[in-house]
């Protein structure tokens, strides 16, 4: 039960990564970025390839960064240079980075990490606690590297002109922002947090495989608003921790839902389901307000 | 400050949606002078500022802001010199940041955005003092969003926003049309009040004819593209409204007030 437990929150918080990349498109930029599901295989597929070469796993995370910022950086240049429209766009690069993700593990769909050691397994020896512990001893270590950083950045005077971009492009432009800079620079900070996410979930796991990413949007997504209205959005710091907890309770539902008995292979349905639930809510309330109001009119009338 | 040199803009040329939005249109403003633009819908008076603005390429003519050709410039370039009120409040403020964040944003322009503190303290001090004058308590507000404003209190908020860093044009675009009178009066009032304090260069659009006459150093109607009236000085102040109604009678547009 305890190991349910901790290995659900470990994964939770190497997805918590992953989810602070789709926050910042989907939420600061306000576009709908599908190229998050190639960009966690290619920073899982970079990492693979470099570990069983004899990269230092540290170094592998930072690599992965680097090439999530690219994938990033591709999708911005299809939509403002080309003019693609956003969800097209990421669909394209997507697409593309399938091939290239095969290309990166020499040819393979899939590489496996046995008889290497990654970080997570450094760190086991090290501190001798046991797998799960550890990772959230590593995962956890990141997620607050990368809040910090994001909290940061947001704040700067050029972290505020992407959050204006997003927010009211008219009025950025008016007030002299590049708005074409600011999506760039947002898209490719968050493939480089997908990135990194899919490095830390490559070393967890033990294998990259050019699979790995399919629904990892929706994924995102739904740790996201499980995150957001469960546990607030007032400020930027406040919607990071939120979006990030919401990733870890995410994993513990999905574990106890397997224990349940539920088939690995319906999650992804039963995921998709959530998330249509989640995004309809605020309809849903709406809804409920304005049958509840013609109710109690009805009811004066008749008084 | 603003030369305009012949502008031309067709909409959709070669289709059957086709629009001629201005047609050989030169206006020159001396520094410190407020034009008023009049016109029905469709005369073009948008279409100018948003040219002025770079919002929108002419096809032909040329646009001069203190002497400096910037009919190629982007319009997040030209924004360092132009301050702009767009005639929506939901347009010219990002409602998910702050007040203090939105001036920032603003006393930016022009500037290099770096990694610094997105409002530094002096900033802060600064917009405090700037919000006092307009007496809507938003100074008491600095860290509340933008979109929990009234619509008069975010297009108060445009307006200091745009004559932040003087800028050598500020653009009306029709500004007060979707307030309330009260709050209208309010925003023009507050509009005046920056002009005369800063001595901007001002082009605003108007539908209101009586504050075409009230307001302004210079009076302009347009009508299909064209200028088809102007009156300053002298002249301006003695029109009345019948008379400007008469005016847009002979031009043949619709009568708006």
């Amino acid at each position: 039960m305890t190991d349910i437990i901790t290995g659900a929150v470990g994964l939770g918080l190497v997805w918590s990564i992953v989810t602070i990349g789709v926050w910042i498109t989907y939420r600061i930029l306000d576009f709908p970025d599908l190229t998050v599901e190639g960009t966690i295989v290619t920073g899982a597929a970079t990492t693979a390839i470099m570990i069983t070469h004899g990269v230092s796993p540290l170094l592998c995370l930072l690599i992965s960064f680097g090439a999530g910022a690219l994938c990033g950086l591709c999708t911005a240049f299809l939509h403002t240079r080309l003019k693609i429209p956003a969800l097209l766009a990421g669909i394209l690069t997507n697409i593309g980075l399938y091939s290239i993700n095969i290309r990166i593990m020499a040819g393979t769909s899939n590489i496996s990490l046995l008889g290497t050691r990654s970080l997570i397994d450094m760190l086991m020896t090290f501190i001798g606690r046991d797998r799960n512990v550890t990772t959230i001893l590593v995962a956890g270590f990141g997620v607050i590297a990368v809040l910090s950083l994001c909290t940061w950045f947001l704040r700067t005077s050029y972290g505020c002109s992407i959050r204006a971009t997003g927010s009211n492009p008219d009025m950025a432009r008016s007030q002299g922002i590049n708005i074409n800079m600011s999506k760039t620079v947002g898209l490719m900070l968050s493939n480089a947090f997908v990135g990194l996410g899919g490095s830390l979930l490559c070393q967890y796991q033990g294998y990259s495989d050019v699979q790995m990413g399919i629904g990892c949007i929706v994924i995102g997504l739904a740790s996201l608003i499980i995150g957001e209205v469960l546990f607030g959005k007032s400020s930027t710091l406040h919607s990071l921790i939120s979006v990030s907890l919401g990733a870890i309770l995410y994993r513990i539902i999905i574990a106890f839902v397997i224990q349940a008995g539920m088939q690995a292979t319906d999650l992804k349905l039963f995921t998709a389901i959530t998330v249509a639930l989640a995004l309809f809510l605020p309809t849903a309330i709406l809804q409920i307000k304005a049958l509840r109001g013609r109710v109690t009119r009805r009811h004066d009338a008749a008084l | 400050m603003l030369l305009c040199k012949n502008i031309s803009k067709t909409f959709y040329p070669g289709t059957a949606n086709e629009r001629r939005a201005l047609s050989n249109v030169s206006l020159n403003m001396r520094r410190g002078e407020f034009v008023v633009i009049i016109g029905g819908n469709g005369s073009g008076k948008s279409t100018l500022l948003n040219v002025v603005a770079g919002a929108v390429s002419s096809d032909e003519g040329r646009v001069y802001i203190d002497k400096q050709d910037v009919t190629f410039s982007p319009e997040h370039r030209r924004a360092a010199v132009i301050g702009r009120v767009f005639q929506d409040p939901m347009l010219g403020t990002a409602a998910s940041m702050t007040i203090e964040e939105n001036l920032a944003l603003a006393n930016r322009r022009g500037k290099r955005r770096g990694l610094g503190s997105g409002v530094t303290r002096t900033e802060r001090a600064l917009f405090k003092e700037m919000l006092k004058p307009l007496e809507l308590g938003l100074e008491d507000r600095l860290t509340a969003r933008v979109g929990l404003l009234s619509g008069g209190q975010r297009q108060a908020l445009t307006l200091l926003m745009a004559s932040l860093r003087d800028p050598k044009v500020l653009l009306l675009d029709e500004h007060t049309a979707a307030l309330d009178p009260k709050t209208a009066a309010k925003v023009l009032e507050i509009s005046l009040q920056l002009v005369r304090e800063h001595r901007l260069t001002t082009l605003m659009v108007t539908h209101n004819m009586g504050d075409a006459l009230r307001f302004g150093d210079r009076l302009i109607m347009m009508q299909e593209g064209r200028i088809v009236f102007e009156a300053s000085g002298a002249e301006k102040q003695s029109l009345t409204v019948p008379e400007l109604v008469e005016k847009f009678v002979a031009v043949g547009s619709e009568v708006l007030c």
